[in-house]
């Protein structure tokens, strides 16, 4: 099963950054988790909560909800500067019929932001 | 009290961190690296066995393998050249944690060129940096002129594209244009070398390219 392994590892990176910022802010529980992921990066399935789940047990991540945007790629003609979904059979302009185009969006792999509850400040410090 | 943290950190950044350190290693000993990248049954180790034997009077050349057999490293070791297994564990694509462990058992200060087989697959390993100077992306004819539609992140991270088994051309109705085109787009300018590991056509013009980026290290350093 080589394809769960990968989602394995990428949970692990996403937790280790996650962890990392929540200490920095002092937070208590991590609450959600937002990922940007476009269309031409690695790939991420669902199963990524399921490790998530997991993996973060005894930790302040543990129970985190993970949400994804997902970002289509898109291709820009160089001719007539039409902006189109990448599909999986021709990559000519649908507008032109151009073959001059390049890559304009949906390569982000990112961790966005974290939703936390912050820690109450302790009594007497 | 709930609070929203902005991150905007890549998810793979302590991958590339490690890729860094690779980098560093490489460069501080001169050692060109290759990345080497192709399906199942691409031709990887037959284009590493081609180029090996086709450079081996002129550069000091190891192998490494992401696999979990020894099998591919067998002839390249009858060869004389230094060779490590690094054993993936049935892991999809080489990250940069794996190659770093391993490279310990190759002595940088003795290789001019460092080729790294990746492991069978043409979706993960295109994610992973290993801090190597070129990713050589290998399609062949028999898999058909659909992978750059099919696979845009592989071909979109080459700096380098083989298509191997050129002598097959001929019964596979492999339409050479439309492949092209799907590549230039992802890729534009992307080095390219159609040949034929079985016939030996078309490799000069790759060992030409590779020598040039050797000389110009050499140059360089």
């Amino acid at each position: 099963m080589p394809r769960t392994v990968h989602e394995l590892g990428v949970t692990q990176s996403i937790l280790q950054i996650a962890l990392r910022h929540a200490e920095r802010a002092g937070a208590a529980r991590i609450r959600e988790v937002s990922l940007v992921i476009g269309e031409l990066s690695s790939i991420v399935d669902d199963s990524v909560q399921f490790y998530w789940d997991l993996i973060s047990e005894g930790t302040i991540a543990h129970g985190a909800v993970l949400s994804f945007t997902r970002v289509p790629a898109m291709l820009r003609c160089q001719d007539c500067a039409h902006e189109f979904p990448l599909n999986q059979h021709d990559y000519a302009c649908p507008a032109c019929a151009s073959s001059k185009v390049i890559v304009a969006d949906g390569e982000q792999f990112f961790l966005e932001s974290i939703d936390v509850d912050l820690a109450e400040p302790q009594p007497g410090l | 009290m709930t609070a929203k943290i902005p991150v905007v950190e890549n998810i793979l950044s302590a991958n590339d961190a490690l890729a860094g350190q690779i980098q560093a290693q490489l460069d501080q000993a001169a050692v060109l690296a290759l990345n080497v990248m192709a399906s199942p049954g691409g031709g990887k180790t037959s284009v590493i066995l081609r180029t090996v034997r086709a450079l081996m009077d002129e550069v000091r050349i190891g192998v490494m393998d992401g696999d979990i057999v020894e099998i591919d490293l067998r002839e390249l070791a009858a060869l004389g050249l230094p060779v490590s297994l690094i054993n993936t564990g049935g892991q999809c694509h080489l990250d940069a944690n794996m190659v770093l462990r391993a490279l310990p058992s190759m002595n940088l200060g003795a290789l001019d060129l460092l080729i790294i087989e990746n492991v069978g697959n043409l979706i993960c390993p295109a994610a992973f940096k290993l801090g190597v100077h070129f990713n050589i992306v290998i399609a062949s004819v028999p898999e058909g002129a659909d992978k750059p539609y099919k696979y845009p992140s592989m071909f979109r991270g080459a700096d380098v594209l083989l298509l191997n088994k050129m002598d097959l051309q001929e019964y596979m109705d492999f339409d050479v244009d439309y492949f092209r085109q799907g590549v230039e787009a992802l890729n534009p300018g992307v080095a390219f070398f159609p040949v034929s590991c079985r016939t030996g056509e078309g490799l000069d013009a790759w060992f030409a390219w590779l020598r040039a980026q050797l000389n110009s290290r050499s140059a360089a350093g």
